[in-house]
């Protein structure tokens, strides 16, 4: 298969950096966590009953009348490869808990991988809408579409005081968690993401990267979301976060400036480097590489680089993870043979490019 | 798994179940948190062993029991160590203990304030309704605007007929 068909086939709605303020801001995500009145939560239910649980929602799945869960596919984690899984995990789509521990776990995804519905995951129902840039309140309507469309026909474990019932005491009341994915790249080389996280935690929201593991956020790229889900409205919550993360993305171009003003040079020599390095490496681990997108990113937001559209950063963190590079080699791959691969891909990726 | 977080500047360990674990992912955590090492904060937030105690003194029947959810059968020591409920009914079996752990989780917060489910959520959803117009009513009382004040008053009345039938 041809890297353009490849790619053409992989990419979620998502992915395309056409939302607003999507210079900063990679994606917009809302998940409701809901459960069945008459089943016993995932935490100790039986197989039986997790069959019967999926059952009732896939009973349900003709009967939802929205234009966007329409040709909706349901994907059920005993009947996909090991490989189909891991690559819907890499794009966020479901859960690795969903693909690897669930009893019955399915996932019913919309055409354009804007909605995903979690069956048997942690919680019997997890609805996720994600939309490209910052469009919180977008995706908590989606999202609230699609809950009010299953409510219709599927009976919720609610009580007045506790609100919708979760398995973990952590999601209890509304459910929600909204979260917003940032590139930060200005933040980070200026150093003040370190003293941003503390005050961002103290107002209630988490933060933490996305790709990589420890304390590193690879490809600057963090996530902040909610952190509390009980005593305030959908809609506070969703205000709450947008606020901060505003403020942010003021001080994210704020950075920006003032590296372009203080050590323009500089700036623009490693974002040429890294250009370099991606155009021609043979080998390439995912650090680097997602260091490199990051610059290379940068120096497209900021007008260095012109012939290189905004995307290849949210489409190449995605597609470069073991998953999409077994899967567009058709096989399992040994790390090192992981990075070789990588380094074709985002070459052939960036030879695209200039086809173009 | 333990976590570090800072709620209204109050500094928190978390005992999270594997799953929200991974959810969550690689958090960020505050230095200076070295000393504050709790083996189990749930336990501790559920303040376990003086709850039992308090339940023990005012039930003297129940001395030694188990609290277990009747419906589900977890106890409160195997929800305490896997961090997660087994059943919708655990919430109302260990709404005792609930309710502090819910308030260091939320922010102070234990009382559910968002959406309600329509169909199955009705009559709630009624006297949500009410309760707006009640405060609307009082407004456009302040204002004298008494036409529509009565309007709004009509509707009110509506609304609570609606309950009274929907209730019986
Ligand atoms: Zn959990
Ligand atoms: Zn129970």
């Amino acid at each position: 298969m041809s890297i353009e068909r490849f790619i053409n086939q992989s990419i979620s709605s998502w992915m395309n950096a056409d939302g607003p303020q999507a210079d900063i801001i990679l994606t917009s995500r809302i998940r409701l966590a809901r459960n069945l009145k008459d089943y016993l939560f995932p935490t100790i239910f039986t197989k039986e009953e997790a069959d019967k649980v999926l059952k009732q929602v896939e009973s349900v799945i003709p009967l939802l009348n929205l234009h966007p869960l329409k040709d909706a596919e349901l994907l059920k984690m005993e009947e996909l490869q090991p490989l189909q899984k891991q690559v819907l995990v890499e794009k966020h789509l479901i859960s690795p808990s969903l693909a690897d521990q669930s009893i019955t776990g399915a996932c019913l995804l919309s055409q354009n991988e804007e909605i995903s519905i979690m069956i048997n995951e942690e919680d019997h129902i997890r609805i996720q809408c994600i939309l490209s840039g910052l469009q919180l309140q977008a995706a908590l309507d989606l999202a609230n579409a699609v809950d009010d469309q299953l409510e219709q026909h599927l009976d919720y474990a609610f009580n007045e005081v506790r609100g919708y019932l979760t398995s973990c005491p952590t999601n209890v009341g509304t459910g929600l968690r909204a979260s917003v994915m940032l590139h930060l790249p200005g933040l980070v080389m200026t150093q003040q993401m370190r003293q941003l996280i503390p005050s961002i935690n103290q107002l209630g929201l988490v933060v933490r990267g996305i790709y990589g593991e420890g304390s590193e956020a690879l490809g600057n790229i963090f996530q902040i979301s909610n952190q509390i889900t009980l005593g305030k409205s959908e809609q506070d919550i969703i205000i709450d976060l947008n606020d901060v993360v505003q403020q942010i993305v003021n001080q994210e171009r704020a950075a920006r400036e003032a590296i372009i003003k203080t050590s323009g040079v500089q700036l623009e020599d490693k974002i040429y480097r890294s250009l370099g390095v991606l155009m021609n490496s043979r080998i390439i681990e995912t650090k680097e590489a997602a260091q490199c997108l990051s610059d290379v990113r940068l120096g497209i937001d900021i007008g260095y680089i012109k012939n290189i559209s905004r995307n290849i950063l949210n489409e190449l963190m995605i597609l470069t993870q073991p998953g999409f590079l077994q899967l567009y080699a058709g096989g399992g791959l040994r790390p090192f043979e992981r990075d070789v691969r990588r380094a074709t891909m985002i070459r052939e990726r960036l030879q695209m490019e200039n086809n173009n | 798994m333990h976590f570090t977080k800072i709620i209204n500047g109050e500094k928190t360990e978390i005992h999270l179940c594997e799953h929200c674990a991974q959810e969550k992912g690689t958090e960020f955590m505050i230095s200076g948190t070295s000393g504050f090492a709790i083996n189990n904060l749930l336990a501790g937030l559920f303040n376990l062993n003086s709850n039992i105690e308090q339940l023990n003194q005012n039930n003297p029947i129940q001395s030694g029991e188990i609290i277990q959810c009747d419906r589900c059968g977890m106890t409160l020591n195997q929800i305490l160590n896997i961090g997660r409920f087994g059943c919708a009914h655990c919430y109302k079996a260990f709404q005792e203990q609930l309710n502090p752990l819910l308030r260091r989780l939320h922010g102070g917060n234990w009382k559910h304030n968002g959406k309600i489910p329509q169909r199955s959520g009705g009559v709630l959803n009624i006297r949500k309704k009410i309760d707006i117009l009640k405060e609307t009513l009082q407004t456009l009382v302040a204002k004298e605007e008494f036409e529509k004040a009565a309007e709004v008053r009509d509707e009110i009345r509506l609304y609570e007929k609606q309950l009274q039938e929907g209730g019986e």
